[in-house]
């Protein structure tokens, strides 16, 4: 082992020392990612379940009783019959009795097996219109199905639009665990970094390794190894998480996801050097970090908000939030099983905004105890 | 060669100037103590020394080597204990040992002995596993020494290490520091009391960035040529009114149960004698302290200032 | 001369572990009495007791007429207080420090004039009075964190290494003030582990192992142990305590 690789080992070696001695920081550490990514998990949740619908079936055919059914048998549906003039409908919404309303008309019966499309007409409560469209595509599917089997051709007063494809289910936790894994790495690896250079600065012990032979470059390496083992743990147990209490599919490599999220760890240590060679306190340090990754990764990176609808100075800035990249990358290999070669480019802009945060951090570590 | 050399070294922070153009050197094998004040400039010195700080003007040479262009050589030849406590509280003693082992790559096969020879001098043995942060004032002092000494330096700089320290630890603290300079190691040492200045070979009285004096501390005292008395007396204030009215006093200072009074020259027997009548108990001629040096290098400088 | 602090075998344990044992004391008003002893000897805890910030274990204990046993506010109101790292807002002017101490202590706006006039006699900061305390020089920081601790008037007034790291000459004029300050009639303890500062003590109580092992005039102590400094008093002291222990 050459002698700059032997301080590297044993800055890492002491900075292993300074995490297990604090035993408390590190369940902290462990069990914030968890807390976190169930509770968003639940509060994120953007599925509907048991919308109650009220159904006013003048047909009164075996087959409009087919399709109620078909209804009834969808856990996002709870039907109610409701026997009474088309106009009395509001109400019931007003009174939030229902959040929609199925029309089947007096023909439907016998229209089903004449016309090549039978109109049924489907009113949706648009007070919330996210929770609306969710209700007109979970319609959409249970029609679909119902379609499937009884070989009919039901049109709703809506254009069927296309399919949505790597997330059948319309489940938003294929959402939310990437965008969380995004958030939760970013926010952590910058805040752990950041304070640990301005500790050493604050406790004096920054003056006595730096009267040692030890360069810059070592000092930040040896930092930033043992935090790239604790992220990529979380990172681990946020996927085991995701996967195995809600149902997220894995559908690329498990290698190529590893590889690019250690870039993007990379990234966020880097972001946290940089942070912690200019704050002089590790409040300050830890201000910084916050004030770095947690808004502008929830607002700007394309996590909950699509970026497409957004203003186009938003847009722009939105390029420099690494969470946007990682965000496809993670998506890209777990849902849509994307290989290296359709990747390669947000990897690529990781890599470089790693090396320009490294370069910077490394440029503003002075050798000397200036100011 | 000298240990250390300086020449013209200033070193200004903003409007202030720490350290005002200063020359001076330092042989090696000595203890060399810097003497002054809080802020003095003593920590931007000794900083500067140990090439963290560098020069606004003039040249700092460690061993022949010039702190602008040889930082990391420097680096690898002397030891630096800064002011505050500068080790990793949460790590045990052996561990921050080890870990500045590492740093300074002290080689493996050196390593152990020269741990042993390090726990044999500061008696930290038997504290090997305890954190750090749990140790008392005295024994984190040395163990900050320790961590300071561990690769071998040939020199060695202490910015105020007994700072807080009991006289007990103090003393021992001292003993340690004499040990290692048999050992031929040059150490510079700054401390704000000045009665360590008489355990040093050579001492630099240093004040406002400024060296006052500089020579051993017995030729300081010797340099003193004002008859220094302590006086115990019935009633000291009145004893004092007494003497602030003789011509020929320089300066009285009253010290707890006695009085100090410094004369201009010699006092006669017919002074003595009237003073007894004025309640005087007992006087003897004392040497003055680095206390009594510094306080008059600081009043002649001011005088020197308002003439010119 | 009237006692101004007395204690009868005071006693305080903490578990098994005895951090004061059975010290008897006598402290005269206008006396500057010094406590030295290193790091545990049991000097902060005398201190605690003697604040009423500590009930003692056993023992007694008169600080001002008023028992440290069941008296403790009434000390609390006769005693001032002067820390190492004089505890002063760096933002606010002197005057402004001193107005807020008055303030705590439920000083009336009349009173607190009053006080801060004498005061700024006293101590001499009359021209720094409008200055922010960052700006005043470290000798008049501390002048200013005694007036601070004499502002209520108190008849004893603690002192935590006052002059520590000062320049000689700022020391020895602090040391002139203390000592006008106790011809005032006030009694001054000063706690210290500097040596140098000791001897401007009129008196010193040396403790080690929570026992008071050596008390009198610095003077006196030097001759009794043939030694020309309270340093060299004091390790001896220390090492024959430890032979005997």
């Amino acid at each position: 082992m050459n002698a700059s690789l032997k301080r590297v080992v044993a800055i890492a070696r002491k900075e292993f020392l300074h995490i297990i001695h604090d035993p408390r920081s590190l369940v902290v550490i462990f069990v914030l990612p968890i807390f976190q990514l169930t509770m968003f998990g639940y509060a994120l949740n953007m599925e509907i379940k048991n919308v109650d619908l009220a159904v006013l079936d003048y047909s009164r055919s075996p087959i409009s009783w087919q399709l109620v059914q078909t209804f009834e048998g969808s856990p996002f549906f709870h039907v109610q019959y409701f026997d009474g003039q088309p106009d009395e409908l509001e109400r019931l919404f007003l009174q939030r009795k229902a959040r929609a309303a199925l029309i089947i008309h007096p023909d439907f019966g016998r229209d089903f097996h004449r016309q090549p499309a039978t109109p049924v007409q489907l009113i949706i409560d648009a007070v919330d219109p996210n929770a609306a469209t969710l209700i007109r595509n979970y319609s959409l599917q249970v029609i679909a199905e119902f379609n499937r089997r009884f070989g009919g051709e039901i049109r709703l007063p809506f254009d069927v639009e296309k399919a949505i494809w790597f997330n059948p289910d319309l489940k938003s936790a294929y959402f939310f665990v990437p965008g969380l894994l995004a958030l939760i790495l970013i926010m952590l690896c910058t805040l752990l970094t950041s304070v640990t250079i301005t500790r050493e600065k604050e406790m004096g012990t920054m003056e006595q390794i730096l009267v040692s032979p030890v360069k810059p470059r070592e000092i930040i390496i040896g930092k930033v190894i043992p935090y790239i083992v604790i992220s990529m743990t979380i990172g681990v147990l946020i996927l085991s998480i995701g996967i195995v209490l809600f149902g997220v599919p894995f559908r690329g490599s498990y290698v190529l996801l590893a590889l690019f999220s250690s870039i993007y760890i990379i990234t966020a240590l880097s972001m946290g050097l940089m942070i912690s060679t200019i704050a002089r306190t590790q409040q300050v340090a830890m201000m910084m970090a916050q004030i770095a990754t947690l808004l502008p990764t929830i607002i700007l990176s394309g996590f909950i908000f699509p970026l497409s609808s957004m203003p186009r100075p938003l847009q722009w800035v939105s390029n420099i939030i690494p969470a946007k990249y990682y965000l496809k990358i993670v998506r890209g290999i777990m849902l849509k099983g994307n290989t290296f070669s359709q990747l390669i480019e947000p990897a690529g802009v990781l890599l470089v905004m790693t090396l320009l945060l490294f370069l910077i951090a490394r440029r503003r570590f002075s050798m000397h105890l200036e100011g | 060669m000298y240990a250390i050399k300086v020449r013209q070294f200033r070193k200004r922070y903003g409007d202030l100037e720490a350290v005002r153009g200063i020359q001076f050197e330092v042989e090696p094998g000595e203890l060399f103590g810097i003497i002054g004040p809080d802020g003095a400039g003593k920590t931007t010195l000794l900083r500067a020394l140990c090439t963290l700080l560098l020069p606004d003007d003039g040249e700092i040479l460690i061993n022949g080597l010039n702190t602008r262009h040889h930082v990391a050589d420097i680096r690898q030849i002397i030891g630096y204990m800064p002011q505050r406590f500068s080790l990793y509280q949460d790590l045990t003693v052996e561990q921050n040992l080890n870990f500045f082992a590492d740093l300074f790559q002290v080689p493996e096969d050196e390593r152990r002995a020269r741990l042993e020879q390090l726990y044999r001098f500061s008696r930290l043995g038997p504290f090997k596993k305890r954190a750090a942060g749990a140790l008392s004032g005295g024994m984190k002092q040395k163990l900050a020494l320790s961590c300071a000494l561990i690769h071998t330096p040939d020199i060695l700089i202490l910015d105020e290490p007994t700072f807080g320290v009991d006289p007990v630890s103090r003393q021992e603290f001292w003993d340690i520091l004499r040990d290692i300079q048999r050992q031929g190691t040059t150490i510079v040492v700054s401390t704000a009391y000045m009665e360590e200045a008489d355990l040093c070979d050579r001492v630099m009285l240093f004040h406002q960035g400024r060296i006052l004096a500089l020579d051993q501390p017995s030729a300081l005292k010797a340099q003193y040529r004002f008859p220094l008395y302590r006086i115990e007396a019935d009633h000291l204030p009145e004893m004092q009114t007494y003497f602030a009215g003789l011509s020929g006093v320089r300066f009285i200072q009253r010290f707890g149960d006695s009085l100090h009074v410094s004369f201009t020259r010699e006092p006669g027997d017919d002074l003595w004698q009237t003073a007894r009548d004025q309640g005087l108990q007992r006087f003897e001629r004392i040497a003055p302290s680095i206390e009594d040096i510094f306080m008059d290098l600081t009043t002649r400088e001011e005088h020197e200032s308002v003439e010119h | 001369m009237n006692i101004s602090v007395q204690t009868r075998n005071l006693t305080r344990r903490f578990g098994r572990f005895t951090a004061v044992d059975r010290v008897t004391l006598d402290v005269y008003e206008g006396e500057i009495f010094g406590f030295l002893g290193a790091n545990g000897a049991g000097k902060t805890t005398l201190i605690r007791m003697l604040t009423g910030l500590l009930k003692p274990t056993e023992g007694e204990a008169q600080v001002a007429g008023f028992d440290v046993w069941g008296q403790s506010e009434a000390i609390k109101r006769r005693i001032g207080y002067m820390s190492q790292r004089f505890s002063l807002y760096e933002d606010l002017t002197a005057e402004e420090n001193l107005t807020f101490y008055g303030g705590i202590y439920g000083l009336r706006r009349d009173q607190i004039e009053q006080r801060k006039a004498i005061l700024f006699e006293h101590v001499g900061l009359q021209p720094f009075a409008g200055q922010m305390t960052r700006d005043l020089p470290l000798g008049f920081k501390q002048r200013l964190a005694l007036a601070c601790a004499l502002l209520h008037d108190p008849p004893i007034v603690f002192l935590d290494e006052p002059t520590s790291g000062v320049d000689p000459k700022a020391r020895r004029s602090f040391w002139n003030l203390i000592y006008q300050t106790a011809q005032l009639g006030k009694t001054l303890f000063v706690t210290t582990h500097f040596m140098d500062e000791a001897e401007y003590c009129h008196r010193v109580g040396i403790m080690h192992m929570g026992r008071m092992i050596a008390v009198g005039p610095p003077g006196q102590l030097k001759r009794q142990y043939d030694k020309s400094t309270m340093q060299e008093v004091f390790i001896a002291l220390h090492q024959s305590s430890e032979e005997a222990a």
